[in-house]
């Protein structure tokens, strides 16, 4: 078994090998220059806005999970789905239609300045989106449903007794969520936070464009514009190290925060009157800002291009492309991260542990580093195919360079973070006594594995299954890279769309991405329900017949 | 039992949608592969031309970052015929790294003016880009401009920019600093971010955009994106911007000419179908595709017979500046670690 898990992590390693390998072709000479004018900047921006996108990912994250878990209130069951939305929106999409939107010629400050009266452009101050805080917010609201989704989890498989003890015992508002929810949830917020933290390291197009120089941003810039493939290795594999030691020391942190799970979701709490509304608007608005207003955006170009030229006449070869890889690499994902997270489980040892962490090395990767990693090991395989086969007597082998099971393997390396991650930490919530039960009674691992984890893991299982389709489908820089010939994907449509004219151009395959991911929220959120429901039912049947 | 067949019915549904993609590189005679960083989008009209008639049907990928060395590591396996980009800097890359070949064409040499080729190179260009001046039609009555002016202190303030270290600009600093050195060229760039309206960000239309609203009133831009707003290609709202800009086609200081760029291709040194490469490269220096490049993308042809798109006939006749492309483009790398030194994007 651990051998099994051994394999993605093993996998993983190829593409820092890679760039291990680029980076020793470098002198190191271009250091002195980059630690004398682009790191320090580099390094103060890539903290600034980590720290403040988790910050804004938290509080629209946390506080809309808990609501929809503990709350009934107008609004509520749309919401609750409603709410994962802006996972389906690539982040620099996000931030094209709010450079529009906002600009001061834009909708916003056009009508600003029609209500106050105010003719002269300059005439109204209003913050540029083209900066930090900008910048900040943007990702901050296109992100935070990686916190919304794991948290929202954790509180439906948590302890309602807790909770509801803590009610009755006179604890509410604050109290309640600081002593008794939070930390609850905290493992779970916590792989929530690290993710939106990752995304937003690995980003370029969103920082790029609204002109913030995040590491990554150095990285990039080493490589195509000052020329060297060598010291652009070199910073993104420190930036790696970092990432690495960041993360252990997070999981140090977090050990000590095991929870049991509860039989039964909370009972939630009906809200009336002002109340009521807050809560709808704290719900809504996350949504709005993150979703509705940059695809409002898009659905009126799109309605333009449409009404001009009608819909792209390859947009459901695009769309099928983006589907087959996705599933194909959600499917991989899920079993590697499953195998990872049951090693770690069943075994709970530093060789175990590290399994973990290095499978989420990926995840800290930007897509195009990754891609350019995983290139040299890639030619290095097909070579030693060749080479064996020929052995063996001249059979035809189709490359993995160029490939469409190279576009697998990197999605698969480069988002196997999530399903490990959340597994691991859904993990936690169930009792080591119910393993020590099964065992008792022979169960063998592959029963335990599959006839009680999985069916208990199930809700995070399916929530991270989600994740990793839409990253799939959103996937841009490594699909640029590594796809075969002629082949087209949304991600890569639109963003041909955007490099030949206006990105607007794109907005029909950008609605495509929304509306393919769509369909996975809606079957996991009904997944959700369902099971919530059954549990709640076979509760109650139970009741029944001890009375 | 059930398991099982989960597992069967899932594995093979897996292996389904894989079976279906092209797994490897075509490698049939009648077929040209092209790699390439232009958006194929752009040239997809042209290839069309060329399939319907030579009967050679082109593959293509479109990449960003990253050609060279996808087919670096791909090497001597490598189904790469024709290697495109759109920066002269990246097609001296590609020889420099030894991924092309010569390419030996009596067609081509005939079409190339000898003043757009590099010595000894591998690669021809096939289009060209003039980096212009747009200033605001309203606030500023200037109509003849040089790239250093855009450093005088007269602009304080009033300059738009993409982020220093993009390659169209990175090209421009780099062509500065063949002409003036590196003592004259930093002094500039720390002026002309002094003279910055807001912190370098964006892509060249947003130039013309911010000029509009009012943020600043001169900017630099590359040509064809005047074309592209002013024609409408790219929606009404963006033939407003364009029409809120005036465009000077500046020169440097000796008045030489204007600086360019181009997009080019070159015969990769694994091709597969090298003959087939030479025929696609032939094709796109014919007047009939030249007017393609003209007409669609705004560009300035090679040839001087094929005329203007109307959008950007205005501009006049392109004369462009005597620093050659390879000269340039080994200045890249020094003027990007000189917008660092000044600081120019933070």
């Amino acid at each position: 078994m651990f051998a099994a898990a051994a394999v993605p992590a093993a996998l993983m390693l190829a593409p820092v090998l890679g760039l291990v390998v680029l980076a020793f072709q470098g002198t190191g000479e271009i250091w002195r220059h980059l630690a004398a004018y682009v790191l320090p900047d580099a390094l103060r921006q890539t903290a600034m806005l980590l720290s403040g996108t988790a910050a804004v990912a938290a509080l629209a994250g946390i506080g809309a999970a808990w609501l929809v878990t503990s709350f009934d209130f107008p609004g509520r069951k749309w919401l609750e789905w409603a709410l994962l939305l802006p996972l389906a929106m690539p982040t620099y999409i996000v931030a094209y239609a709010y450079a529009d939107v906002l600009h001061p010629i834009g909708p916003v400050q056009t009508g600003l300045r029609m209500l106050l009266g105010i003719d002269e452009v300059r005439g109204l101050v209003f913050p540029d989106i083209r900066s930090m805080p900008g910048c900040i917010l943007v990702m901050g609201f296109a992100l935070y449903p990686y916190v919304y989704i794991s948290t929202r989890a954790a509180l439906l498989m948590q302890s309602a007794e807790a909770i509801e003890a803590a009610r009755g015992l006179g604890a509410s508002g604050s109290v309640l969520i600081r002593r008794v929810v939070l930390p609850i949830a905290s493992p779970a917020i916590g792989v929530g936070l690290g993710l939106v933290m990752m995304e937003a390291l690995a980003d370029i197009g969103a920082s790029e464009f609204l002109g913030v120089r995040t590491l990554t941003v150095a990285v990039y810039v080493t490589w195509t514009t000052r020329g060297s493939v060598e010291g652009a290795a070199q910073i993104a594999l420190a930036i790696l190290a970092l990432t690495f030691v960041l993360l252990a020391v997070e999981r140090a942190m977090a050990r000590h925060r095991d929870q049991g799970a509860g039989e039964r979701a909370p009972l939630r709490r009906s809200l009336t009157g002002a109340m009521a509304a807050l809560a709808t608007i704290g719900c809504t608005l996350p949504m709005a800002v993150g979703f509705a207003v940059p695809t409002l955006h898009l659905l009126v170009n799109a309605a333009i291009r449409i009404a001009e030229f009608g819909f792209p006449a390859q947009l459901g070869n695009w769309t099928w492309n983006s589907l087959r890889l996705a599933t194909l690499a959600t499917a991989t994902t899920l079993c590697a991260g499953f195998l990872i997270a049951f090693c770690q489980r069943h075994l709970g040892s530093p060789a175990s542990t590290l399994l973990l962490r290095v499978s989420a090395l990926g995840y800290a990767l930007p897509g195009t580093v990754l891609a350019v990693g995983l290139l040299g090991p890639m030619a290095w395989f097909d070579e030693a195919m060749a080479i064996a086969l020929d052995h063996v007597g001249r059979i035809a082998v189709p490359a993995l360079s160029g490939s469409a099971a190279a576009l697998v393997l990197a999605y698969s390396l480069r988002f196997l973070a999530i399903p490990a991650n959340t597994l691991e930490s859904a993990y936690r919530s169930i009792p080591s006594t119910v393993d020590d039960a099964a065992r008792g009674l022979g169960a063998p691992d592959r029963v335990l594995a599959g006839r009680i984890h999985l069916p208990l893991l199930s809700p995070a299982a399916a929530a991270s299954a989600l994740m990793v389709l839409i990253e799939c489908m959103k996937e841009l820089p490594a699909t640029l890279l590594l796809r075969p010939l002629n082949v087209e994907t949304l991600a890569t449509a639109i963003y041909g769309e955007a490099s030949r004219g206006t990105y607007e151009e794109g907005a029909v395959a950008a609605l495509a991405i929304v509306a393919v991911g769509l369909i996975p929220v809606v079957i996991l959120v009904r997944g959700f329900k369902l099971k919530a429901d059954g549990r709640r039912r076979s509760r109650w049947r139970r009741d029944r017949a001890e009375a | 039992m059930t398991l099982h067949r989960r597992t069967l019915l899932v594995g093979a549904s897996c292996a389904l949608p894989l079976g279906t993609m092209p797994l490897s590189a075509a490698h049939a005679a009648t077929e040209v592969n092209l790699y390439t960083t232009r958006e194929a989008g752009l040239i997809q009209p042209l290839l069309e031309r060329f399939s319907a008639t030579t009967g050679i049907k082109v593959n293509t990928v479109f990449m960003s970052a990253g050609l060279a060395e996808r087919v670096a590591a791909e090497g001597a396996r490598s189904p790469a015929d024709v290697l495109m980009t759109v920066d002269a800097g990246s097609l001296v890359d590609l020889d420099r790294k030894g991924l092309t070949q010569p390419l030996n064409s009596k067609i081509v040499d005939a079409a190339v003016p000898s003043a757009l080729r590099a010595p000894a190179s591998n690669w021809v260009p096939l289009s060209l880009r003039a980096r212009v001046i747009l200033v605001s039609n309203e606030r500023v009555p200037d109509t003849a401009m040089t790239y250093e002016q855009l450093a005088d202190v007269r602009w304080k303030g009033r300059v738009c920019l993409r982020s220093g270290n993009h390659p169209y600009n990175t090209a421009l600093f780099g062509a500065m600093l063949v002409k003036h050195g590196p003592v004259v060229t930093e002094a500039y760039l720390a002026d002309l971010k002094r003279n910055l309206a807001r912190k370098p960000a964006g892509g060249d239309r947003e130039v013309a955009r911010d000029i509009m609203a009012g943020i600043c009133d001169v900017g630099l831009s590359n040509s064809y994106y005047v074309g592209l707003m002013l024609s409408g290609a790219g929606g009404s709202e963006q033939k407003r911007w364009g029409q809120a800009v005036r465009v000077i086609m500046p020169t440097f200081d000796d008045g030489a000419g204007t600086h360019v760029n181009v997009s080019g291709a070159a015969v990769a040194r694994h091709a597969p179908h090298a003959a087939n490469a030479i025929r696609l490269i032939e094709f796109l220096l014919s007047p009939e595709a030249q007017k393609v490049y003209a007409e669609a993308n705004f560009e300035f042809p090679l040839l001087p017979d094929v005329p203007l798109h109307p959008a950007i006939a205005h501009l006049g006749k392109l004369r462009v500046d005597t620093v050659g492309m390879a000269d340039m483009a080994a200045h890249r790398a020094a003027a990007s670690m000189m917008v660092d030194r000044v600081g120019f994007d933070q």
